[in-house]
């Protein structure tokens, strides 16, 4: 079957916005059709991504559904693909969107069209990074997403949201032009922006350093890493719910698939002679953030330094360059994509009726909300990695990864394994546990239907994932082996000429 | 067979935890006490299958974790040393699920109650019957978890929150060893299935590695680490302190996780890897020095507190000691013994202090209690049953635990069995000592109780009283009746190469006047602490008021809570604090995007000043740039 699926999926949401555009009349009526349409657009991109997965070979590690076209000149093409590596996190885009849609229609009051807009194109963006096999393609993509989520922000965001919104935006552009750069020099170097073609090719040593650096520069600010992760809880705490969940379910994610696609697959020599450089930052992360989180007083500030720890995981993962501590941060990444979503989806339901973040505001919030306190803790207890949830698989792969290349690594980071109960349990603690001292949480309601609706699928995954992780390990082992034998390989040869 | 015994909890918890709310308290007390008492009688089933008929049931549930070469799945995995294991969690855990049908009967909110009680059975099954450290691992954080639901059940009291917070914590102290254990197993053998490194253990004999600076044996590290983990969960010193504070907790959750069960983890893990403990007589020693350690400073501390649950903790936190250094001078399978008689007498200590805590409405301080034991006499004797079996009263089964323990230390070459023979023996009188306080300040003497008249204390309903019942016969027989398949001449059929030795395993028998001495000092205990706690309490209180400080010291529980509040928790914040406000607050957003903000902004406003419109500063600019400019020209 040659259906270009891939575009197809890629695209469709923008064919929802081009329906919700020519939608005019009254706000209120206006606000539920664009619901309509754009919920209904993504879920049939959701169905269709669940397609692409079972038709997916798991046991080649090749790009599979690859499509090919020119598009500007000779220079650019429109070239996309999956692999094992890509595939979940386009599934999880596509998982991730629907839910934020739901989530957008209690919590956003006005321009609700205009915020579902956002959304689908923020969709596509999305998936269009995970799906490029072009880095010019990439890099558009990785950028353009930059945009509906500066709106999101900044229109619909709290109060401080344009300091926010241009904080984030300052940030992320600032590492992209160094991104740039190096794309613009490999091309010129090698005469080729197709991934797959540069991905056979070695790069001279002696530029993959500085090209390293450039697309260090942009994926460390967009994890983020330590000391650029400053925008993160701005941006979080600023932004809508659905905003959130977006930022931190899928936009962190692209970094680290950059870092395991273009970082360890272009410049492999390089990747191994910065990795201490990347070991030490996501420490810091872990332990500096960790320790931050504990003395937050916003729960959504909490739970965006939490993020930043988490990532911390990934990027120590990615480094250890072995199959378990790889395939740790693909899964970490996606049990953060869910488990994060969920969390902030949680302060959402309780934001949306009392208007307020401040975690001395709350208190006792189980009394009168017994199945919000229920999913919120199971939330919680995946958050700080109890085994059987989603994210404790992650979190062991990697530390028996890292353990394997550095222990020393895997030592510090699983510090992070104590702080994580420490201030995830005292987040519950002040927000679910003792007397209702405010009177307005006394008059809280219990989680409503749509709220149940959105959060049920991601309890379940959860759960799931925790105790049958392989239904993802088995999608991604076969490409990850490829990665690290190739990648090993190339170490090798690097390594004897060194020795002549 | 195995498959129902171990889910059947599981099941019980979820229907009750899910509908518990519209099934109403009635039915979730029944399904989940049902569902128990069956696994129950199963297990007891499968150990004559087990441990008489030397069967072993090794169960593949389905694949859990596939990467690389980590390949690992969930399973049942039955040998005597788990068939041990099943029938002392699921009988003691089905005797506290009916206990606390009575106990918690004026609580709203049983249904989550029993439902918690449920999934702690279940994670307990999971982690006794691993075949693998990480199944292990997954039973060992979940029977946390369980542990901190139940501690802060009543999640009303900030005392409550804290104490399961902090039993959380501290145990992820431990779990932080065991994983890192863990990790240098799967490193070095290529594998985390039990039957897979015990093989590969004894090649690695040779092996040293290097670790934060320190150079040993590969087996002392992971032997070391994995030591680490046991000491979270089974709380020895260091990582004690969320023991005591765990009394927060209903009292049937006491004497089901704190006393039978799940602080007996650390216990059950050590014995398990027997394979590996076995060629690290280095840390073997270590073992034997916390375990007598833990064993003696637990026991000072118990003296003098006055919580009736406390001093409970404190005696549990004192006899795991004693299973450690039992099982660190290779006596395993007396360690386990001590772990099974114990679990029988500990749990009835705690519930017929449950019944005690029942009659005086929920008062727990002991110095608020005594002269009672007429009004409650069925819970007054059991609680009496429990305490001579506590303290080793001859013939009853913590005497042939404990004493074999405390023979052993005697006869064994060890590095430390000097220290540990000593404070076996000196503990062994402390016990007796707190026990008896225990017994004589709260049903004798004088009725101290202010809130209740003493016409109100009433003695417990039957279905308390029941469960006390068997824990009593257990606390009597137990021992006489398995001494011989435990520890006796039949051990090696009986634990069936479940348990591994390097050496074989002989007990030379000490002299009699050894023999005799631990009854002796235990039995004199008795008069003695009827002295000082009934007869005479001046003397007493004139004795403390002579050693204040060694009292203050002692109530103050060794000052641990304070050293670690000082080195840990206050740092810990003001650091974070620091890290917040100065390290990205001032220095991270002062430099970065907010200082380059500012940086733009004062540029571009000094940048404007230049434009002052004024023709003449225009014309004297370009004057100066032209003279410039001629006078680089004629040089150059």
């Amino acid at each position: 079957m040659n259906l270009p699926i891939l575009t197809i999926i890629t695209f469709l949401p923008l064919i929802g916005v081009f329906f919700i555009l020519f939608n005019k009349g009254e706000e209120e009526r206006v606000g539920k059709i664009s619901f309509h349409v754009s919920l209904l657009t993504s879920l049939l991109v959701f169905v269709l991504s669940l397609f692409l997965w079972f038709s997916f070979d798991k046991t080649i590690s090749s790009f599979q559904f690859v499509e090919e076209k020119k598009w500007i000149i000779d220079f650019v093409k429109y070239k996309v693909g999956v692999d094992g590596i890509s595939i979940l996190f386009v599934v999880l885009t596509a998982f991730i969107t629907p839910i934020c849609i739901v989530a957008t229609y209690n919590s956003v009051k006005f321009r609700k069209k205009d915020f579902f807009i956002a959304l689908l194109v923020m969709e596509t963006m999305m998936i269009g990074v995970f799906c490029s096999l072009d880095l010019f393609l990439f890099y558009l993509f990785f950028e353009a997403g930059l945009i509906p989520m500066f709106l999101i922000i900044g229109i619909w965001g709290g109060i401080r949201r344009v300091y926010a919104a241009f904080k984030f935006f300052l940030y992320t552009l600032l590492g992209s032009v160094f991104m740039l750069i190096a794309i613009i020099f490999i091309y010129m170097q090698t005469g080729t922006t197709d991934v797959e073609a540069l991905l056979a090719l070695d790069i001279p040593v002696q530029y993959q350093y500085l090209l390293w650096l450039g697309f260090f520069a942009s994926f460390a600010v967009k994890t983020p890493m330590w000391p650029v992760h400053t925008w993160l809880p701005d941006a979080h705490v600023e932004a809508p719910t659905s905003g959130s969940v977006i930022l931190a379910a899928i936009l962190l994610k692209m970094a680290g698939y950059g870092f395991i696609r273009f970082s360890l697959g272009l410049f492999p020599v390089a990747s191994d002679f910065f990795s201490p450089l990347v070991f030490s930052l996501s420490i810091i992360a872990i332990v500096y953030t960790s320790l931050v989180a504990l003395v937050q007083k916003d729960m959504k500030k909490l739970i965006a330094y939490s993020s930043v720890a988490h990532m911390g995981f990934v990027t120590i993962g990615i480094f250890a360059f072995n199959s378990q501590g790889i395939e740790g941060s693909i899964f970490q990444m996606i049990s953060h994509g869910i488990v994060s979503a969920a969390l902030f989806l949680c302060v959402g339901v309780v934001y949306d009726r009392m208007h307020t973040r401040q975690i001395s505001d709350y208190g006792g919030v189980s009394n009168v909300m017994p199945n919000y306190a229920i999913v919120f803790m199971i939330f919680i207890l995946a958050s700080l990695g109890l085994p059987g949830t989603s994210g404790f698989v992650g979190e062991i792969l990697v530390l028996i990864g890292i353990f394997k290349t550095n222990y020393l690594v895997a030592f510090f980071a699983a510090t992070g394994v104590v702080l994580s109960a420490c201030y995830s349990l005292s987040l519950y603690r002040r927000v679910c546990f003792g007397e209702i001292t405010n009177d307005k949480v006394k008059a809280l309601k219990d989680i409503n239907y749509s709220e149940f609706i959105i959060l049920i699928p991601l309890l379940i995954l959860v759960i799931l994932l925790g105790v049958y992780p392989n239904i993802i390990l088995d999608t991604i082992s076969t490409s990850v082996e490829s990665l690290v034998s190739v990648y090993n390989a190339k170490i090798a040869t690097f390594n004897n000429l060194m020795i002549k | 067979m195995a498959y129902l015994l171990v889910f059947l909890p599981l099941v019980a918890s979820f229907i009750v935890g899910i509908f518990g709310r519209f099934l109403g308290d009635k039915i979730s007390q029944l399904i989940t006490c049902s569902f128990v008492l069956i696994s129950s009688a199963l297990s007891i089933y499968i150990f004559s299958d087990v441990a008489i008929n030397s069967n072993t049931y090794n169960l593949k549930i389905f694949n859990w974790i596939t990467s690389g070469g980590l390949v690992l799945n969930w399973s049942i995995n039955i040998d005597t040393l788990t068939s041990v294991m099943l029938v002392v969690v699921t009988s003691v855990s089905a005797l506290v699920h009916v206990y606390s049908v009575g106990y918690m009967s004026h609580d709203p909110d049983k249904p989550r109650f029993m439902s918690y009680l449920s999934l702690f059975t279940f994670m307990m099954l999971m982690l006794v019957t691993s075949d693998n450290f990480l199944q292990l691992f997954f039973g060992w954080e979940g029977v946390g978890l369980a542990s901190y639901l139940l501690i802060g059940f009543w999640y009303k009291k900030p005392s409550a929150n804290s104490a399961a917070i902090k039993a959380f914590v501290v145990n992820r102290v431990g779990d932080f060893g065991l994983a890192i254990g863990i990790f240098l197993i799967f490193k070095y053998t290529g594998s985390i299935n039990f039957v897979d490194v015990f093989k590969a253990i004894p090649t690695l004999l040779d092996k040293n590695i290097s670790m934060l600076g320190i150079e040993a044996s590969l087996i002392s590290f992971i032997c070391i680490f994995l030591f680490i983990g046991a000491m979270g969960k089974s709380a020895q010193i260091f990582l004690h302190t969320w023991l005591p504070d765990a009394m927060e907790g209903p009292t049937p959750v006491s004497a089901l996780i704190h006393a039978a069960t799940m602080v007996t983890a650390g216990v059950f893990l050590v014995v398990r890897c027997s394979p590996i403990f076995e060629y690290s007589p280095f840390v073997l020693n270590i073992i034997v020095l916390v375990g007598a350690t833990t064993a003696f400073f637990a026991g000072t501390i118990g003296l003098v507190q006055n919580d009736i649950k406390r001093v409970i903790a404190y005696s549990t936190c004192s006899q795991l000691g004693y299973m450690f250094f039992a099982a660190g001078l290779g006596a395993y399978h007396i360690a386990i013994f001590h772990l099974f008689t114990h679990a029988f007498f500990k749990a009835l200590l705690f519930l017929g202090a449950g019944s005690v805590i029942h009659a005086f409405n929920d008062e727990q301080n002991m110095r608020h209690m005594g002269g009672v034991w007429k009004k409650i006499p069925y819970t007054y004797s059991l609680m009496i049953i429990g305490t001579l079996a506590l303290t080793g009263f001859p013939f009853l089964s913590g005497f042939f635990s404990k004493d074999a323990i405390i023979e052993t230390a005697y006869s064994s070459t060890s590095f430390f069995a000097g220290y540990a023979v000593t404070i076996g023996v000196l503990t062994a009188f402390m016990t007796s000592l707190y026990s008896w306080r225990l017994i004589f300040m709260t049903f004798h003497g004088t009725f101290n109780n202010k809130n209740i008249s003493l016409s109100k204390v009433h003695e417990s309903p039957a279905v308390m009283l029941v469960p006390l019942l068997f824990l009593a016969l257990g606390a009597i027989f137990a021992g006489y009746a398995f001494k011989d398949y435990f520890i006796g001449s039949q051990f090696i059929q009986f634990w069936n190469n479940s348990i591994f030795f390097l050496k074989e395993f002989v007990l030379h028998h000490p002299p009699l006047w050894f023999l005799l001495l631990t009854p002796i000092l235990v039995l004199l205990a008795i008069p003695l602490s009827y002295y000082f706690f009934v007869k005479d309490k001046k003397s007493l209180d004139s004795f403390i008021e002579i050693n204040k400080p060694l009292y203050n010291f002692l109530v103050n529980k060794w000052y641990f809570d304070e050293l670690y509040d000082f080195l840990f928790v206050k740092p810990a914040k003001k650091i974070g604090s620091f890290f917040w406000k100065i390290g990205d607050g001032t220095i991270i957003d002062g430099f970065g995007p907010d200082g380059l903000t500012k940086l733009i902004k004062s540029v571009s406003n000094k940048a404007v000043q230049f434009q002052s419109g004024f023709l003449y500063h225009y014309a004297f600019v370009i004057l100066i740039g032209l003279s410039i400019l001629l006078t680089y020209m004629m040089i150059f």
